[in-house]
Order: structure tokens, then C-alpha cells, then sequence
């Protein structure tokens, strides 16, 4: 079981090479359910790690507490060796963690090209008293708006620029989501769920996304139920089951692994994971 | 009945600083609910503070006018930050309830006898206009024409309200095609995603809070430096429901929307009275007296704002795709 991106061998909790992101004793608590329990997880720099795990694994509460949107009752993690448990979310965004959501979150009453302006960092014209003086942040909207076209470009979303995010399609709006976190240039971008509700037809596309993230230099995460993209496009595999992570190793590995078919694919995992894989091909 | 007097009578009251009173109000109304998505109920509140900030710093402070504009609005500023820092973390209709509930707070307190020296009490506040009208540059004459004629000091008040309505639009303009503004509206959207993409949206939705007081705040100047006097019973809760008819007429989102809402809402009030009056005094409307027809009018203004928020939730200026109600 050797692979380049752990130290030693990929158990649950093993030390990474070269770590982007790494947690201790996250736990948090609804009442009596302990909804995430993680005692060390590290997420490797620059790779594509797929989180997954079966529904209510705790999966989406990890990515919350991480993201500063949720407080564990216990836990600390760092990201790039800074402290940022307790840090608000915003915080977060600005030291280059940016999130997604499962359920998307387009700004509706925005028009395509503002969401994505919205999304860019260091804009002088967002504090209110240079926000009265045009020529402070023309030049840096100037930018922002090159950037966002470049970025609509790629995603096919540029003949949608002036539209309301509200008149775009699922998939679409999955599309702006990512694309608009992408405005950022973030160093680790986490991802809940892109595939969610997205069309076949564009899952090609946002798979080609994903991978060129990736050879940008950003580090990816993301929540995936649809086992075909993990396996195709994740570089490592963290599992998740009842709040504690079980199991973790490069995708071929993990897949085989009797307690993530145990936690995950439960009793049917062959045919279900028969029929995926013929897609794959 | 003299249609005339009535169309006459409705065309003065568009001009009038009572009318610029409700558009400043209403362009508060329309950062904190149009742009930024806060369902603030307490705007009366808002005017009520600039109002009698103004009218305490010249009776008890005995500042010079300017410096007591300026009281009334740093105390505007304070009294948005005591009620934002603990609400704006509460969902909308929370802050609803909370906003409401604080505009009344401020109204009884200035109703207590126990402040009647500083506020005083239910009697209110006077006296304390000289200087503002020692500074009407309109020397003492008639102005206009027929049975629009005007005294100095009406058109003195008048030109006031209105420049500060222009003022406040320009800067309402000027803000809301700016990034700040953008972020606003992204909050109004969804303030999690905002959040998401590093922004600290507390601080920006503080900023609406106050920027959007303050406006009201020098509505309610406005309008007591025309009536000459503070009243507690003017800052009610019917003061803020007439305020979100007016913006929600206009359109929410827009900056000519609060103006036209108001000017268009005054114009139908004043004719309404007109024409109820009229047919009570020929005998028209066996079932109504005159005092009534004041209060009927206030029936057609509620079955306004439902029909508005039902058939034309946008206003008059809104764009439909825009704003719909997003609370």
C-alpha cells in the first residue's frame, strides 16, 4: 500500500507529504448525535481529495466547521500552518479556503457578471466612503471584470453575462457557483457536491474544470457522491461514516476496502459499483 | 364639489416638505430593504431620533443648528448601532419583530414624564427653529402664483427639503452602482454565499443600517423644522407603515422609486379626502361623516399596500425580474 502522497501507509488519520489543511479532535454535537468526531485528517497540497461517505456521514458539517460557517465543541485545524478554528467564515475565504455549497447559492438577482465580480478579493471600491469616489476602483473593476470574462469563457456561461443568475439552469448555476469561487484565486477550493443535479452533459465539462484546477496549483475537496467522478478524477479518498473518518487511500485502494464497503456501498456495492464502472469506460 | 380646489390642493401637497419628509424616509428604507434586504420596521424611530437629536441639542445643548444636525445624526448612527450589533445577526423577519419593537421603545421613552425636561414629554419639543429661520435668504415677499403662493419661510423650507432629497438620491446613486453597493445586494440575495466569498457581511449590512437611518434622520429634521415643533405621537407605528407603502409604490430597489411612490401616494390621499369630503358635504355618502373620511382613507392605504405586495410587488419603477420579495 505505498502512493506518494502519504507518509507510510494511507490509514485512517495518516500524515500527508505535504499538507495543505490539517484538523485535530474536530468534533461537534447536535443534542445528543455526534454529528462529526474527525481525531486527524490531513488534506494533501495541490492534489484532488474526494470526501465521501454515506448520507449523514457528516460529510457537509466537516466542511461547515472548516469554512468557519459552523463552531465545533471541540477541535483545531490549520491551513497552510495558520491557526483557524474560531475564525469567522469570512476570514476563512480571505485566506484562500473557499467553499461551495450543496444546495447552490447564486446570487438569483444578480446578473451573472456581478456574481462573479462579487467574488474577486481586494476591491477598494467595497469599502463605503471609496465607493463614492469612481476613479479609486475603476482600474481594479476593470480587472476583475477581464478576469470574470476569461473565467465565463471557460465555463460557457459568457453568452449568460448580463442575464439574472435566477434564469440559469441547475447545472448552470453549479457552474457560476465554482466559477465565482474561482474569482478569488484561491489556494484550496472545497466543493460540496458539484455534481448534484447537474446534467450528464455537462458533467464532462465540470470534471475538466476540477482537473485544471488541479494543474493551476490549487488544491481541491470535495464531497461526491457519484462514485464514477471520484474514482475518475480524485487523487485520494478520505471516507467518512458516522462522523469519524474510516478509511482513507488513493481511489482503486479505498474502493476495495471492506470497511468502506461495509459503511458505504452497503450490500449491493457490486452491482451498483458494476454498473458505474462500465460508465466509466 | 370644486374639483379645482381639490386638484389644486393635491398639487400643493406633492411640493410639500411633509411629502420630501416621506421620500428621504422612504430612500432609507429602500438601502436597508431594497438593497440590503433588512425588513427594518422601525424607521419611524429613525426620523424620530434626528428629529429630536436636533431639537435637544439646540434646546438643551444649546448648540449652534449645524452642530445640532450633526448631534441628531451621530445619535441616529449610535441608536443603529445599539440596535444593529445584537439584531442583524437574527434572520430577517426577526429583525422585523425587533425593529418594531425598538422604534416603539424610543417613542414611549420620549413620552415619559420622568424625561420631560430633556424630551419633554408628551408635549414634545418647540422653539427651537429661530435660527433655522434666521437663515431664509428669501426676502419677506409672496411667491408663486394663484393659489400656488407661497410664503418666504414655506419656500425657504421647501427648497431645503428638496435640495436634501436630491442630495441624498445622488449619494443613494452613486453607492448602489459602486462594488459596496454590489455586495449589498449579494447580501440581500443570500448573505451565506457572500460570507463565502470573504466578505465580513455584518459590518456591511451595520453600514446599511445606519446610511439608511440617517437618511431618515434628516427626514425627520426636515420635518419638524417645518412644523416648528417634536411630537412624540408623530413617530408611531403608522408613521413607518405609510413609509413602506411609499417605497413599496415606488419600487424598492430603485432610486427614483421612493420619490415617485411619495409624490404619487400624497397626490391620491389628498384627492381621495377631496372627493370623500366633497360627496359627504352634498350628502353623497349618507353612511359616512366628515371626521370619518380621514380614517377611510387610511382603509384604502392598507388595501393598497395588500393589492401592491399581491398584483405589483416591484413598484412602479422596479424592475419585475428584479425585485421580487426576497424575505
Amino acid at each position: 500500500m505505498s502512493n506518494q502522497i502519504s507518509q507510510g501507509p494511507a490509514v485512517p488519520g495518516c500524515k500527508k507529504v505535504d499538507p495543505i489543511l490539517v484538523a485535530d479532535n474536530v468534533k461537534r454535537q447536535f443534542g445528543g448525535l455526534v454529528a462529526v468526531d474527525v481525531e486527524h485528517v490531513e488534506i494533501p497540497r495541490g492534489m484532488i481529495t474526494a470526501l465521501i461517505g454515506p448520507n449523514g456521514a457528516g460529510k457537509t458539517t466537516f466542511f461547515n466547521l472548516l469554512t468557519g460557517f459552523d463552531k465545533p465543541n471541540t477541535g483545531t485545524w490549520t491551513f497552510e500552518g495558520k491557526n483557524l478554528a474560531g475564525l469567522s467564515s469570512y476570514r476563512v475565504a480571505r485566506l484562500g479556503m473557499i467553499r461551495t455549497f450543496q444546495l447552490t447559492k447564486a446570487l438569483n438577482l444578480l446578473t451573472v457578471l456581478e456574481n462573479m465580480r462579487l467574488g474577486a478579493q481586494k476591491q477598494p471600491g467595497e469599502s463605503l466612503l471609496a465607493a463614492l469616489i469612481r476613479p479609486l476602483w475603476t482600474k481594479r473593476e476593470k480587472e476583475i471584470t477581464a478576469q470574470a470574462d476569461d473565467l465565463l469563457k471557460r465555463f460557457k456561461l459568457d453568452a449568460k453575462r448580463e442575464d439574472y443568475a435566477a434564469s440559469l439552469s441547475g447545472g448552470q448555476r453549479k457552474l457560476l457557483e465554482m466559477a465565482r469561487a474561482l474569482m478569488s484565486k484561491p489556494k484550496l477550493v472545497m466543493l460540496d457536491e458539484p455534481m448534484a443535479g447537474v446534467n450528464p452533459a455537462l458533467t464532462q465539462s465540470l470534471l475538466e474544470h476540477i482537473k485544471d484546477l488541479k494543474k493551476n496549483g490549487t488544491t481541491v475537496l470535495f464531497v461526491e457522491h457519484d462514485m464514477h467522478m471520484v474514482r475518475h478524477i480524485s487523487d485520494w479518498v478520505i471516507v467518512m461514516a458516522e462522523g469519524k473518518v474510516v478509511a482513507e487511500g488513493p481511489p482503486a485502494e479505498v474502493m476495495k476496502n471492506p470497511a468502506v464497503i461495509d459503511a458505504y456501498l452497503g450490500a449491493h456495492h457490486d452491482t451498483d459499483l458494476g454498473t458505474m464502472q462500465k460508465k466509466g469506460n | 364639489m370644486d374639483w379645482g380646489a381639490i386638484f389644486t390642493l393635491a398639487v400643493k401637497e406633492l411640493i410639500s416638505p411633509i411629502t420630501a419628509t416621506y421620500v428621504l424616509c422612504a430612500i432609507g428604507l429602500s438601502v436597508h430593504f431594497g438593497y440590503t434586504g433588512l425588513l427594518n420596521f422601525g424607521q419611524a424611530a429613525f426620523a424620530a431620533v434626528g428629529a429630536y437629536g436636533l431639537a435637544i441639542g439646540i434646546l438643551t445643548f444649546h448648540l449652534p443648528l449645524l452642530l445640532a444636525v450633526v448631534f441628531g445624526l451621530v445619535f441616529s448612527a449610535l441608536f443603529a448601532l445599539v440596535l444593529g450589533i445584537p439584531t442583524l445577526r437574527l434572520r430577517a423577519d426577526y429583525l422585523a419583530i425587533v425593529t418594531i419593537a425598538a422604534a416603539e421603545i424610543f417613542r414611549y421613552f420620549m413620552t415619559t414624564i420622568g424625561f420631560a425636561k430633556v424630551t419633554g414629554g408628551s408635549n414634545g419639543l418647540s422653539q427651537f427653529g429661530q435660527e433655522f429661520w434666521d437663515l431664509n435668504p428669501f426676502p419677506d415677499l409672496d411667491y408663486g402664483f394663484g393659489p400656488f403662493t407661497y410664503r418666504n419661510d414655506e419656500i425657504f423650507v421647501m427648497v431645503i427639503a428638496w435640495l436634501a432629497v436630491a442630495l441624498c438620491a445622488v449619494l443613494v446613486w452613486l453607492l448602489m452602482r459602486s462594488p459596496w453597493g454590489r455586495v449589498l445586494r449579494g447580501i440581500r440575495e443570500d448573505e451565506d454565499a457572500v460570507r463565502s466569498l470573504g466578505k465580513n457581511v455584518f459590518v456591511y449590512k451595520l453600514q446599511a443600517l445606519i446610511f439608511g437611518g440617517l437618511f431618515a434622520s434628516i427626514g425627520g429634521m426636515i420635518f419638524v423644522l417645518n412644523l416648528s415643533n417634536v411630537q412624540p405621537q408623530s413617530w408611531g407605528t403608522t408613521f413607518t407603515f405609510m413609509i413602506w407603502t411609499v417605497l413599496l409604490l415606488g419600487g424598492a430597489a430603485t432610486v427614483l422609486g421612493p420619490i415617485v411612490g411619495s409624490l404619487v401616494f400624497f397626490f391620491v390621499l389628498s384627492i381621495t379626502q377631496g372627493v370623500l369630503s366633497g360627496l359627504v358635504a352634498i350628502g353623497a355618502l349618507p353612511f359616512l361623516t366628515d371626521p370619518q373620511v380621514g380614517q377611510i382613507r387610511f382603509i384604502f392605504i392598507g388595501l393598497a399596500l395588500m393589492l401592491l405586495v399581491i398584483f405589483r410587488p416591484q413598484g412602479i419603477f422596479g424592475n419585475k425580474r428584479e425585485l421580487q420579495f426576497n424575505v
